[in-house]
């Protein structure tokens, strides 16, 4: 992408049709670290890479309860991602109260895409410069959604996103086939796996990575350290030491730069 | 939806605007509705009386309708405010089938929508002045509730409004129990329903019985039921009260 004199606001258009400020919105989420999520007919699993500031400092948060029966996972702005899973519970919750009953997840991905849209449609406002894995259920199973800063949403069986997702999508384009009827540890352990090929070639810890589950009969909630640590240690048969380590503090130092970079012309939100 | 609740300027938002727009009391009103689950889901019965003040003055009032695919609502108390309420409601249902999404509301959902609706309006000083009956069957549950004009709302097997509370409820509390057939149900309404024809001065001789199943509402063509007046104690009614009419 390079600088041209139609990127200045979000409502001016391109020559083209391209609203080049909501692109550059997309670009944002792409240098989040990855964060993936994968449904079976009964479950939604979310899970991202732990990403610190320093050694220092502790990981941010990317994974949002906003109910017992909807989690959310986001990449890109994590102040964004805040402030739009407050809106989440926010909603979750009024509906709750009114009718004492959830709140069907097609039905909230829908608002918070209108949310996303008005953004992309006034002078004085700037799109939110993350995109959201809301995973959730309804009346008719589990469900997994991608909302985009562009106000499109879609529905996913698995998707990963963030920087070097593409190496997760493609574990999970391989796999995704089976996951409807996965059992629930399959699944689990599918979305380590899809989270250890982001890391590509660093030793996969469970300090590294943060999963959630949530299902028909399971509220959400996070896999604790030991739990995850399990099921590495079913797939990670020899942990290499210290070449691995060495890897794993370069690697942790800046976020890397590439990161599913669109193809030419074709603006990534009509994809 | 997003129930919203508005918020008006401080103090002045606690009571109605303006005196004369407060509801006080009601004109036109809807004597009891008497409802009990069955082994298939609800039924419900109610006379087709509108009253104006002691004057038997409209006989043919509809007081029970399908709320979308899952629910029936029957309501006493003032009918001008049930067809606020069915107004209110028909927007709900409008708003959830345009979502076309496979969810819909079940009578749960509506039930607890009404019970925010009636509070509120009580809070402002401003009720509808309703006692709502809310039956209905989703995936193979049956729901039955009731919410009144200040917002008091629950749940139970049998439910019934207005003076059905002091006449049938004892006949429903003795012969209620659980997976009555249609017409074990349908006997136990009449059962109330002719105590009420004969005890409240504001019924009607003219019901019909709704029933809601998974399949949906049926609302039955008003009928009369049969009463006897031959009693001995009809015949001289103040033998042992002298002097009262």
């Amino acid at each position: 992408m390079f600088r041209n004199q139609y990127d200045t606001d979000v409502t001016t258009w391109s020559p083209t049709g391209r609203l080049f400020q909501v692109e550059y919105a997309m670009e944002a989420v792409k240098q989040g670290s990855a964060a993936i999520g994968l449904r079976s007919r009964s479950h939604v699993v979310l899970a991202c890479v732990n990403k610190a500031q320093s050694e220092l400092s502790s990981h941010q948060r990317k994974i949002f309860k906003v109910d017992d029966h909807i989690g959310v996972a986001i990449a890109g702005l994590t102040a964004d991602g805040r402030v739009l899973s407050r809106y989440m519970r926010s909603e979750s919750i009024n509906h709750s109260f009114t009718y004492e009953s959830p709140l069907p997840v097609g039905r909230l991905v829908v608002h918070l895409a209108d949310k996303a849209q008005v953004c992309t449609q006034r002078s004085w406002k700037r799109p939110y410069g993350v995109g959201l894995l809301v995973g959730g259920l309804d009346e008719s199973g589990a469900h997994l959604y991608y909302n985009c800063p562009s106000g499109n949403y879609f529905e996913y069986q698995a998707f990963a996103i963030g920087s070097r997702s593409q190496a997760a999508k493609t574990y999970l384009e391989r796999r995704f086939e089976s996951f409807g009827d996965s059992s629930r540890e399959d699944l689990i352990k599918d979305a380590i796996l899809a989270v250890r090929e982001t890391l590509q070639g660093e030793t996969l810890k469970s300090s590294l990575c943060t999963v959630a589950i949530l299902g028909v009969d399971e509220p959400f909630h996070f896999l604790d350290q030991e739990a995850i640590q399990k099921v590495i240690d079913t797939f990670e048969k020899v942990p290499e030491e210290e070449e691995g380590e060495d890897e794993a503090e370069a690697g942790a130092a800046q976020p890397a730069e590439q990161g599913g970079a669109g193809a030419g012309d074709v603006a990534p939100m009509e994809m | 939806m997003t129930f919203t609740i508005p918020i008006e300027n401080g103090d002045a938002g606690k009571v109605a605007e303006a005196e004369s727009q407060r509801t006080l009391y009601p004109y036109v009103t809807g004597t009891s509705i008497v409802a009990i689950k069955y082994k298939d889901g609800v039924l419900m019965a109610s006379d087709m009386g509108g009253s104006y003040g002691s004057t038997l003055r409209y006989k043919n009032i509809e007081r029970m309708k399908a709320i979308g695919k899952h629910s029936l609502l029957g309501a006493s108390g003032e009918i001008s405010d049930f067809q606020e309420i069915l107004r209110y409601l028909d927007e709900l249902t409008l708003n959830d089938n345009m979502w076309d999404d496979g969810n819909s509301l079940g009578p749960k959902e509506i039930h607890n929508y009404l019970t925010r609706v009636m509070y509120n309006r009580r809070n402002k000083f401003n009720p509808l002045w309703n006692t709502l009956v809310l039956g209905g069957v989703k995936n193979g549950k049956s729901y039955l509730g009731m919410v009144s004009m200040i917002g008091v709302s629950f749940e139970d097997d049998h439910v019934a409004t207005g003076f059905g509370n002091h006449l049938a409820r004892p006949i429903l509390r003795d012969e209620w129990h659980a997976d009555l057939s249609f017409e074990d149900g349908v006997k136990l309404l009449e059962k109330c329903m002719r105590v009420l024809l004969y005890r409240d001065r504001s019924a009607i001789n003219k019901l019909q019985i709704a029933k809601i199943t998974e399949e949906g509402v049926t609302v039955s063509q008003p009928y009369s039921l049969k009463t006897f007046w031959e009693y001995s104690s009809f015949h001289n009614p103040t033998a042992s009260a002298e002097g009262s009419w």
